[in-house]
């Protein structure tokens, strides 16, 4: 089995362009982090309620919520974190202010300073991931042993983290400033690893390559990639380098079609294995060099497979399973 | 698989050669080709003796690159277009710029100056969530405004949202955002505070503006003021031309295409979208998959091909190479099935709507060559 690759990460932030699975890999990554009796929280942000759907429970509430049990006897906890009620939660410690707080909200009051400050926002839904990352330090109850949260997209990622420049366009002192700066102690410090989820395409790579850099230039720790909806090839190396130069030995494929027993059609079955066959390499072939893209960031890289029908319970566990044997322990 | 009846397909070529459409808007989830497929719509369109200006978001550096799309002036550039019978001009939004340029527009240089200077504005111009869809709008209403515009039809892509219908809710509510009561009562303190709210409210808002001023200290709020005093004397409401925008959608010279892959989730955002537009009588073009599993020909069934490679596998004691060919082409077929279960789901929920299907391509698109390519798989509309 290899190293754990993260040994003393607390806070897993995962992002990645649109449709590459991050909240899928992020759900994985908390089940794989809880394996063996630990006890892992996932969070999401955009309120888009994937994680209830992910794990098939109703819509989640602004309240940690048990959502499935690890292998080992682990626990993955979930938590959908809405800008309104981190705000109010801010104002109830900062300021025992709650009961102001409800009032302000029937009135829209609080969509609107969220609105005005979209930095605000993010230092907000940032601060409640590292007051539950806080816990395990001070030793308060409910603690957990690592949080996993399902971030916004590689596009808006490192504005998303980086809470202390926002805010210091909005704020130079005063409590909120305070607070960003308690939230970049974490965010950026060996306790957060960011993590970008990819597919083997010429966009997400680019978009990934990009966001690396760009995480880099504003000191955030970067985990590593994990690479999604992989397939494995189906082809031995040297048949794929045949089926690129179209040189596929179509006499045996004939002879091995008929002594298969399909007798019928059989020019025609030859030629449109023998096209699927190329078909396949080149994009083996594509895949490959995307992969090679990655090599120079020094990350490590994790690949999870495709999953053909969907991802479900017993999926979730599988991939949980495939990124233990990679390190995400 | 069963034929698609003639009166559920979607003709994209019907839809280039009318002369009364105008405007098409590409819209999906992300990650489903938006920007490839308005980009290639485009050219066909050109090609075919349109006047094509496409309006981009987010293009992919190579695709932009082809397009001639390197100079960033927030300006339509013409396009070299092949075989051409109409021509194509092709731009990149620069979302802070067209925002820079409305205020330019209607404000004298003074009030302008002081409107681009103030950091509300600069906040709010290149990080409210929502400008983006916003002057995405607002560059549509000016790109079919134009008087001497060398085109007569208009293909925009819609900002990488996280739902597709932010690009029909953002506008809107950046405008009442920036026309709404909070804003109105936080910029005329002078009336009074909450003058007019009652006073269980009006205690509310000072509690509020108390609050705020904590949190965000008081030179923010004194900006958001400024902004809006400066932004409200100077031209109509926001909310005003997010309207007008949202009326030009609803005309028959629109038609509004939503992109989706042969996926479940794509699929679910595609259906919310359709019955969206529907309710707010919207034209729909109709619906382009992309993406989709080809088959050549059906010669046989997953379950053959698999039992053959089982059988040729067992014969020669390992796998050989018609064995892994064969299971390759069960996959194909496997995946081929799921995603028609997907898109009959669809079809079955949405009857009317049209449909185009484009098969998934083994290399990502970046030249116009690829472009044209995927206009004539679109213009023939399901998968070969």
């Amino acid at each position: 089995m290899t190293q754990a690759l993260w040994p003393g990460v607390s806070l897993h932030v995962v992002s990645g362009k649109g449709g590459t699975g991050k909240t899928t890999v992020a759900a994985a990554l908390a089940m794989a982090l809880a394996r063996d009796g630990r006890r892992t929280l996932l969070m999401e942000v955009e309120g888009r309620q994937g994680i209830a759907q992910l794990f098939d429970v109703p819509p989640l509430p602004y309240e940690e919520r048990k959502v499935a049990v690890a292998p080992g006897g682990g626990e993955v906890w979930a938590l959908a974190v809405d800008p309104e009620d981190a705000l109010l939660d801010y104002l109830e410690i900062f300021y025992n202010l709650r009961r102001a707080g409800s009032a302000l909200r029937r009135m829209g009051a609080v969509d609107f300073a969220t609105t005005i400050a979209p930095g605000l926002r993010d230092v907000l839904l940032t601060g409640k991931a590292c007051e539950v990352v806080r816990r395990s330090e001070k030793q308060e109850p409910n603690a957990y042993d690592a949080v996993v949260l399902d971030a916004p997209p590689t596009g808006r990622i490192t504005r998303f983290l980086n809470v202390n420049s926002e805010v210091s366009g909005l704020a130079k002192v005063g409590p909120i400033r305070n607070h960003a700066d308690l939230v970049m102690s974490v965010i950026a410090s060996p306790r957060t690893a960011v993590h970008l989820v990819t597919l083997l395409e010429e966009m997400p790579i680019q978009e990934t390559l990009d966001g690396v850099q760009e995480l880099r230039q504003a000191a955030l720790p970067v985990g590593g990639v994990f690479v999604n909806m992989t397939r494995p090839p189906q082809l031995t190396d040297p048949e794929i380098d045949m089926a690129l130069a179209g040189s596929l030995p179509v006499g045996e494929i004939e002879a091995e079609i008929v002594h298969a027993g399909l007798t019928s059609d059989v020019s025609t079955i030859v030629e449109i294995l023998t096209r699927e066959g190329r078909d396949h390499a080149q994009r083996v072939q594509l895949e490959r060099r995307e992969v090679e893209r990655l090599d120079h960031l020094d990350l490590p890289v994790l690949q999870l497979p495709y999953v053909a029908d969907g991802i479900d319970l017993s999926s979730l566990y599988e991939l949980a399973g495939d990124l233990s044997d990679q390190g995400a322990r | 698989m069963e034929e698609t009846p003639q009166d559920r397909s979607l003709h994209i070529d019907s839809l280039i050669d009318d002369p009364s459409v105008s405007i098409m808007v590409c819209t999906g989830a992300g990650g489903v080709g938006k920007t490839t497929t308005a980009a290639a719509i485009a050219l066909r369109a050109a090609q075919r003796g349109r006047h094509v200006c496409v309006l981009t978001i987010d293009p992919a550096r190579r695709l932009a690159q082809a397009m001639g799309l390197t100079e960033l002036d927030n300006t339509p550039r013409e396009v070299e277009v092949v075989n051409g019978a109409g021509s194509l001009h092709a731009m990149m939004l620069d979302m802070k710029r067209t925002f820079d340029e409305v205020v330019e527009a209607h404000a004298d240089p003074e009030r302008a100056a002081q409107i681009l200077e103030n950091p509300f504005y600069q906040a709010l111009s290149s990080s409210f969530a929502g400008t983006q869809e916003y002057m995405a709008m607002e560059k549509l209403g000016q790109l079919h405004a134009q008087d001497d515009a060398p085109w007569d039809l208009i293909i925009v892509d819609t900002p990488p949202s996280r739902s597709a219908l932010d690009f029909l809710d953002a506008p809107a509510r950046l405008g009442s955002f920036l026309d709404g009561r909070f804003i109105r009562i936080l910029t005329a303190p002078a009336r009074g505070a909450g003058r007019g709210l009652g006073r269980l409210a009006a205690a509310g808002f000072g509690i509020f503006t108390g609050v705020l001023g904590k949190i965000l200290g008081a030179q923010v709020l004194a900006d958001v003021g400024t902004f809006v005093a400066a932004i409200d004397t100077t031209f109509g409401g926001f909310r005003e031309r997010a309207d007008k925008t949202f009326e030009l959608l609803q005309q028959d010279s629109t038609r509004f295409l939503v992109i989706a892959a042969p996926e479940p989730d794509a699929m679910r955002e595609a259906s919310y979208f359709v019955d969206r537009l529907r309710s707010e009588n919207m034209p729909l073009g109709g619906l382009i998959v992309n993406r989709v599993q080809a088959v050549d020909r059906d010669v046989m069934t997953a379950e053959t091909a698999l039992a053959a490679a089982e059988r040729l596998a067992h014969d020669e004691g390992e796998q050989v190479l018609t064995s892994r060919l064969l299971t390759l082409h069960a996959d194909r077929l496997r995946i081929r099935e799921r995603q028609h279960h997907v898109t009959e789901r669809f079809t079955g929920a949405h009857p009317g709507v049209a449909l185009a299907q484009v098969p998934a391509l083994a290399e990502d698109v970046h030249d116009l060559d690829g472009l044209e390519e995927v206009g004539e798989l679109l213009a023939l509309g399901r998968p070969v």
